[in-house]
């Protein structure tokens, strides 16, 4: 049982020194670039970076292990679905046809589409290190403020602060009602019918639903007593101060950005980078 | 003198009726408190006791919608003209649902909540909050997570975070409910200390009286059915005749002091124990005592349910049971003891098949239960878990009581007097048609104690039964479990109650840090004062009275006692 | 009168707590289809029902957080196309929020069926119209893809909020006491 949404573990380094606020700003920057961007160079050398800041940050492999499994398998399943789909995609975007080999009917392997299909995987796959980094070398406690001083309400930010609290206690509730209908003769093993199944598991998610709106009004009645939203803004005691590395990667960050946009704009002319003409 | 004192809280000809009730739930509401008291609430489960601390700190009217009548003003506000924020800068509320408490994802966070709210810059904030964790003893834990601490930490988070700001009165509903004895004890002297430093106003509402009156308490407001019903001070209090008449338990000694066929009045000061003049009553005392006969023991049984080298952990790092041995004879009535996150509640789980491949043996009977399923373990073995809210997951109060013999493919006709008898013993048969929404937290418990006894397994184990309990209901539900027990039906109990052990188990298993301190009768568990210090176990006011009045055999003392009030007084 | 828009303590709580179990149903609940590969969220049923408890920004920002968050859990990042338009989906449905008093007690077939034609709605704009969009403006997919996707992914998440939405809102009104409807029977 997981005693914490991110396996956040204390450590101290470069990554895990910046402020919150610092991170989000980078990483939202970065991905704003990647996302912007079709030009291969420009998201290669962003995913390099960010792969060099997730070694940096000393996060261990096994603590990522799992969704890197995910992140590959959304990646090969979204490559082959792609190719499926629209196996001339890239001829179209690119204006030109280079054959590679043919396999049947219009399934033509060619240049334009290996370049279009790599980009793509490449820019989805380049977020993912830059989230890692921002999810789990950031305290959770540090996170709400974070957004709330990135310019979101006060409020939205502090909802998302309880999101982060009561999920455990949620996973912990869930386990604990399954438990407890199976000691009164519920049976949720795999050996039962779909029909069979769907109730159960209604059985078990309609108790949390609505033992989680009597805990709302509880949570809620604490912290209208302890004065929740009276003011217009609110401190927290959380919020890391800004330092000099912060300045530092916030203008690397929006370096990269303002240079992938530049690329794009007077470099290719185009959201498409395009070798083939 | 009275006149010159500065009220507080003062409520005139109020009565209160929430939105959804078809009567109000306070009636023709007087009450004065004064600046610099303490003052504590009793009354029987369902009297209206969290709803008139709820009228104080102003979520009546404004989180719970209904019609107020009359007038009450907190420090000169007129509530209903108030808003909240505007109270609870004068009241500080802890809540009785401890989980709902913590809203920080640490320590200090929680504490600083309040100081958030109202903009206090960084550094100031730090310091209030270090400070503030310090009177409550929880300074070197600042960044722990909620998942790392007990209950009793939990609970002075709690009291830390309504303190940060200068409040002018503190109101506690049930601030001991879930804690074990020595945790409880420290809470009621923590309270004490506070309202003795910061000269603040205190309002405790607790069914635990003989634990609040470990410290000086001014007044007790008796409440039932929605009506203040005694307004005292403790000592007078204890010379009426109040309490019992409501089914509201008196401190043990007091109770011991009336068998023994002492008068007690005011004079006798027995408000507390510590000012009892045990000297006007040592003679009586002693006399009863000599004159008790001593009982037979029972004989022994072959055992329904044994462990051996019984271990378990739910992360690999740490271990929460280790190597338990122990076993439990047919037709026992155990309790299982110990220190808020001792390994109770994960052993009943272990039993029950919810935590699943333990290391070592569980038998049934003799026979290993290595393989049984929860759902066949459920058959032989009903649970009753801590928390209610967990167990409950039909909306109406008749279907969850049912639910269990519904899914054991029953008829109708067969269901319904099973689950009416149930509902009568556990007192929910006035509520039967109500949804579960509206009750209060001690009849939620009694729902799902309702819906295991249905299903009439050979073992039940029970996770704090009475926790939340008036001593009426405590009293039917043990005497019930009593009976269920003289009818074959084994009892393991997970209790905080040491009196509630020493009651009705004679034996009793104590857990500490997972391991089993002791194994043997009930009162050898809290007379033996290596194993009482390191299990947090608290003696009980009997052991007191027994060593003031010179009683030496103070185990013989606590025996007669509850013999005596078994044959006579029931 | 119940506000659109209004944000009280409530509201927040309601959507932290809603997106913590968002999160979670999206991650652990879902009901296979019987196709391979897809299955239910059920995750879209929960916050469907709490949008019209609680109002559009309540219902917007479960789904946007819980969604983002879940994905953050599973993949590293947020996939900003699809979190996005679970927000808007929710957000929409959401609307219905002043039109429904299950909170009251009453939840009739009268309001099933204008809770489901906003749920409708709302599916359609999320799925078929701002994901796919999205998906092209920002990832270039092939439009047969995505609107193929978007399709699917209507079609079930409207079934999730259809089937499992309306019946928590009938399950809440049941248990939502009417005013002045309490009394204890003689035992
Ligand atoms: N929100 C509510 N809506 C309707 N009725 C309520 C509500 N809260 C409490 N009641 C009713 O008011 C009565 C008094 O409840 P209250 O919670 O004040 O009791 P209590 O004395 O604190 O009990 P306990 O000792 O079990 O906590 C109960 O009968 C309960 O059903
Ligand atoms: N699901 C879980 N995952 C991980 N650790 C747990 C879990 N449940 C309990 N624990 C830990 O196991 C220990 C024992 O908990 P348990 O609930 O058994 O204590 P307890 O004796 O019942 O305490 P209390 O008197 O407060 O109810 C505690 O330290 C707790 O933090
Ligand atoms: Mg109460
Ligand atoms: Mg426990």
């Amino acid at each position: 049982m997981k005693a914490k949404l991110f396996d956040y573990v204390e450590r101290h380094n470069v990554i895990y020194d910046l402020s919150g606020v610092t991170k989000l700003f980078c990483f939202l920057l970065l991905t704003a670039a990647v996302m912007f961007s079709y030009d291969i160079r420009a998201i290669a050398v962003i995913m390099v970076l960010s792969l060099v800041f997730l070694r940096m940050s000393q996060i261990q492999f096994r603590q990522i292990k799992l969704m890197l499994l995910y992140v590959l398998i959304f990646l090969l399943l979204n490559f082959v679905l792609t190719f499926v789909f629209s196996p001339t995609y890239g001829t179209e975007i690119y204006g030109t046809k280079h054959v590679l080999f043919p396999i049947a009917g219009r399934y033509v392997i060619t240049s334009e589409q290996m370049l279009y299909q790599v980009t793509k995987t490449l820019k989805y796959a380049s977020v993912v290190p830059l989230g890692i980094i921002f999810f789990l070398s950031t305290n959770p406690s540090e996170l709400a403020a974070s957004i709330n001083r990135a310019g979101v309400s006060y409020k939205a930010a502090f909802a998302f602060s309880l999101t982060l609290r009561y999920f455990p206690d949620l996973i912990r509730d869930y386990q604990d009602i399954s438990a407890a209908q199976q000691c009164r003769g519920l049976d949720l093993s795999k050996k039962e019918k779909l029909g069979r199944r769907l109730k159960n598991i209604l059985n078990i998610t309609i108790p949390l639903i609505f033992s989680t709106l009597d805990r709302i009004e509880t949570i809620s009645n604490t912290m209208d007593l302890r004065g929740f939203g009276k003011e217009k803004k609110r401190t927290w005691y959380a919020a890391k101060p800004m330092k000099g590395n912060d300045i530092f990667a916030l203008g690397l960050s929006l370096v990269l950005f303002l240079g992938t946009l530049a690329v794009s704009f007077f470099v290719n002319h185009d959201k498409f980078w395009n070798p083939f003409i | 003198m009275e006149s010159n004192r500065k009220p507080v809280i003062e409520f005139r000809d109020f009565s209160f009726q929430y939105f959804s009730q078809a009567e109000p739930t306070l009636h023709d509401i007087n009450l004065t408190i004064y600046e610099g008291e303490k003052v504590l609430v009793v009354g029987p489960s369902g009297s209206g006791k969290s709803t008139l601390g709820n009228c104080i700190n102003g979520l009546i009217p404004f989180s719970y919608p209904g019609e107020i009548e009359g007038s009450l003003t907190v420090c000169g506000i007129e509530t209903k003209k108030s808003s909240i924020f505007a109270l609870s800068q004068h009241v500080g509320t802890v809540l009785q649902d401890p989980d709902g408490q913590f809203i920080g994802l640490s320590v200090g966070e929680d504490i600083a909540f309040a100081l958030e709210n109202e903009c206090v810059k960084q550094g100031e904030m730090k310091e209030i909050v270090r400070k503030t964790a310090a009177m409550v003893n929880m300074d070197s834990l600042l960044n722990a997570s909620p998942f790392e601490l007990s209950g009793g930490q939990k609970q002075r988070v709690s009291f830390a975070g309504v303190m940060v700001h200068e409040v002018e009165a503190l109101l506690f509903d049930e601030p001991l409910a879930n804690l074990d004895p020595a945790t409880g004890k420290t809470a009621i002297e923590l309270i004490d200390q506070i309202y003795q430093d910061y000269h603040k106003t205190v309002v405790i509402i607790e069914h635990r009286l003989e634990d609040v009156l470990h410290r000086r308490i001014d007044r007790v407001i008796v409440m039932s059915e929605g009506r203040i019903v005694a307004d005292l001070s403790p000592d007078v209090l204890m010379a009426a005749d109040i309490l019992k008449t409501l089914g509201i338990r008196e401190p043990l000694y007091v109770t011991a002091l009336k068998y023994a066929g002492v008068p007690v009045t005011e004079a006798l000061r027995a408000g507390r124990i510590d000012t009892l003049d045990v000297a006007a009553v040592q003679n009586a005392i002693c006399a009863w005592d000599a004159a008790q006969p001593e009982l037979e023991k029972r004989p022994a049984n072959e055992s329904i349910l044994e462990a051996a080298g019984l271990s378990y952990r739910y992360v690999e790092q740490r271990p929460i049971l280790k190597n338990l041995n122990f076993s439990i004879e047919a037709g026992e009535m155990v309790s299982l003891v110990g220190t808020n996150g001792a390994g109770k509640s994960t052993l009943a789980k272990v039993i029950t098949g919810i935590c699943k491949d333990p290391e070592g043996n569980l038998r049934f009977h003799g026979e290993p239960m290595d393989s049984w399923t929860i759902h066949e373990r459920s058959g032989k073995i009903g649970y009753v878990m801590q928390n209610p809210n967990q167990m409950i997951c039909k909306s109406m109060i008749y279907d969850e009581v049912a639910l269990g013999l519904k899914l054991r493919g029953m008829s109708e006709e067969e269901i319904r007097p099973r689950v009416d008898k149930a509902l009568k013993i556990c007192g929910l048969s006035p509520f039967r048609k109500w949804p579960i929404s509206a009750l209060s937290f001690g009849q939620k418990k009694r729902v799902t104690i309702a819906s295991v006894l249905v299903l009439e397994p050979e073992l039940i184990i029970l996770d704090e039964p009475t926790a939340g309990q008036d001593y009426r209901h405590y009293t039917e539900i043990m005497e019930f479990l009593r009976s269920l027990n003289a009818s074959g039906t084994t009892i393991l109990l997970i209790t905080h109650d040491m009196h509630l052990m020493l009651e009705y188990t004679p034996h009793a298993i104590v857990l500490h840090a997972g391991e089993i301190l002791h194994d043997g009768t009930a009162v050898r568990a809290l007379t033996s004062d290596e194993i009482a210090y390191k299990a947090s176990l608290k003696v009980t006011s009997l052991y007191e009275l027994a060593t003031r009045a010179g009683i030496w055999d103070c185990e013989a003392f606590v025996q007669h006692f509850i013999d005596y009030e078994r044959s006579t007084a029931r | 009168m119940k506000k659109m828009f209004k944000v009280s303590t409530k509201t927040i709580v309601a959507t932290g707590l809603g997106a913590a179990l968002f999160a979670l149903l999206f991650m652990y609940v879902k009901v296979p289809t019987g196709i391979p590969e897809t299955s239910i969220q059920t995750a879209y049923g929960l916050g469907a029902f709490f949008a019209a408890l609680f109002g559009p920004i309540a219902g917007g920002l479960i789904a946007f957080i819980g969604h983002a968050l879940s994905d953050a859990l599973q993949y590293g990042s947020p996939w900003w196309s699809w979190v996005i338009a679970s927000g808007i989906s929710m957000f929409l449905v959401g609307l219905v929020h002043t039109k429904i008093r299950a909170d009251e007690g009453e939840f009739g077939w009268k309001d099933v069926l204008r809770f489901n034609i906003y749920q409708i709605i709302a599916n359609v704009i999320a799925w078929i119209v701002v994901a796919p969009v999205l998906d092209i403006v920002i990832y270039a997919e092939p439009v047969n893809l995505v609107f193929t996707q978007g399709a699917v992914a209507c079609l079930w998440n409207a079934i999730a909020c259809g089937v499992i939405g309306t019946l928590l809102l009938f399950a809440y009104a049941k248990i939502r006491p009417k005013k002045g409807s309490l009394t204890k029977e003689a035992e």
